[in-house]
């Protein structure tokens, strides 16, 4: 057997909340966090869509100015969501040889890249900050939690667009399975919230249009879903070697039981509309885990609230459960929280270790007509999950066709 | 033209800008790395930042001798004659 690895901290800053409790509050209430984006580019540059899902509180409340000043927005926020993990995590001493990151992001340091281009073309090249370069970096957000943590045994950052914050927790449990570190501090951050970014998904027709009721915007499986909400942030989860936690008399969330990642190799950025991919994703997660379909109680599913990506998934969730599908409770939290892109994979298994220990599924809001090509048992009221012992599972999807599912059990 | 005093005040605010170092800890005397804990990232960062509040070029050449606070000064204020 392999070794088991458990989570032992979690940290989130996200549109429906700047900390755990909040979120998770809100997510079990069921607000939505889209607003019209205040900022004056929107205007100036008349941009297709004008609002987004931003984060609730800013990162000045944690980070103190210079800090700041020196971490684009992305690394701001992983820096915020694992400074939470960590203090939550209650670990006090721990070899830093066996201490890695894993820290995934989508996009990188869009903003401090775009900023300096501007910078560089207005004022020349002498003006362009000496940061700039590691504030842009993609594995800039890993390597400020590394630094900040003082992590020695790796700083990993997996891209693969929107599956990447669940990358991150696959990447994490390898790393303790295999023997190479005992703590993880795994998680993803994005802040694309930006007017190139914006645009860009616009174009492709990725966002959805409801400029005149952004609340209403984000609607996973709803038959007047338009595309999705862009959303910013950063989700953090502490993983462990069991022993190591067992041996600190540490607070114990769930069990990381299993992971796993597939590509489909069918378009750049179409899912495949049979599920393939995803459906050995799936299959594969729970094997990994040791489950069976008839284990699963909830999926936090990826579910982003495009007219095309929202089916392929319940294509693939009832070929890997069979008619065990009617059975689970499918909650879209991407109706609250916007999409995050490469952070939505964290932000969603902090989501899915809390549905399991507290035994509540969270909310989907803005569900009025079902589509009746994907009858999911969605969660639209308060759930309880019941059973013994139960499993949960978290799914991510990313342009490229990466596939990633990570399992959830409880201890 | 500032005077050395007022180049000395315009460089605090900037270190302190940079660093969050107290303004009043940037003295003649104090070495930029030794005593003020400057990476050189942050260094060129506050050369920039004074080339363009006291309307100088500082060469890149000679930010390397620059390694008191007072060196930067008496430089910013020969640059300015």
């Amino acid at each position: 057997m392999p070794r088991k690895v458990v989570i032992t901290g979690l940290g989130a800053t996200t549109p429906i909340g700047g900390d755990v409790p909040t979120m998770w509050a809100n997510a079990l209430k069921g607000v939505s966090g889209a607003h019209t984006i205040e900022a004056d580019w929107v205007q100036k540059y008349e941009l297709p869509v004008t609002f987004a899902a931003q984060v609730s509180t800013p990162s000045s409340d944690v980070l103190s100015r210079v800090e700041a000043k020196r971490m684009d927005p992305s690394t701001q926020f992983a820096v915020v969501a694992s400074r939470e993990a960590w203090r939550d995590s209650g670990i006090e001493e721990v070899d830093p040889d066996r201490l890695a990151v894993a820290f995934a992001t989508g996009i990188g340091g869009v903003w401090t890249l775009l900023d300096a281009w501007d910078t560089l073309r207005d004022k020349g090249p002498r003006r362009v900050l000496p940061m700039t370069v590691p504030m842009l970096m993609p594995n800039g957000p890993a390597a400020a939690v590394s630094l900040d943590i003082g992590a020695r045994a790796g700083a990993h950052t997996p891209v693969s667009a929107c599956a990447s914050g669940t990358e991150a927790l696959h990447q994490g449990l390898e790393l303790i399975r295999s023997g190479k570190a005992d703590v993880v501090m795994c998680g993803g951050a994005e802040a694309a919230i930006h007017p190139m970014p914006m645009a860009a998904f616009a174009s492709m027709q990725a966002l959805s249009r409801r400029n005149d009721d952004p609340e209403h915007a984000s609607r996973p499986y709803d038959l007047n879903r338009d595309g999705f909400v862009m959303g910013e942030g950063a989700g953090a989860l502490v993983l462990e070697a069991e022993e190591h936690a067992l041996a600190r008399g540490a607070r114990i969330y769930g069990e990381l039981a299993g992971t796993s990642v597939t590509a489909d190799a069918y378009h750049i950025t179409a899912p495949d509309p049979g599920g393939l991919g995803a459906t050995r994703a799936l299959k594969a997660a729970l094997f990994d885990a040791r489950a069976l379909p008839s284990d699963v109680v909830h999926v936090n599913a990826h579910a982003t609230s495009t007219p095309v990506g929202d089916k392929p998934e319940y294509i693939a969730l009832k070929e890997a459960f069979g008619s065990h599908v009617d059975n689970v409770a499918v909650s879209a939290t991407k109706s609250q929280t916007g999409h995050l892109l490469g952070a939505s994979g964290a932000v969603e298994a902090v989501m899915t270790v809390l549905a399991v220990y507290d035994r509540s599924a969270p909310m989907t809001i803005n569900l009025e007509n079902q589509d009746p090509e994907i009858p999911l048992d969605v969660v639209t009221s308060e759930r309880k999950l019941h059973g013994g012992d139960i499993v949960a599972l978290s799914n991510s999807f990313g342009f490229g066709g990466h596939n990633a599912v990570v399992v959830i059990r409880n201890v | 033209m500032a005077n050395n005093e007022e180049i000395l005040a315009g460089l605090a605010e900037i270190v302190n800008e940079e660093t969050g170092l107290a303004p009043e800890s940037v003295q003649m005397d104090k070495s930029f790395t030794d005593d003020l804990d400057i990476d050189s990232i942050s260094m060129m960062t506050i050369v920039v930042n004074a080339e363009e509040k006291f309307g100088v070029r500082i060469p890149d050449e000679e930010v390397k001798n620059l390694k008191t606070v007072g060196d930067a000064v008496t430089f910013i204020a020969g640059a300015q004659a």
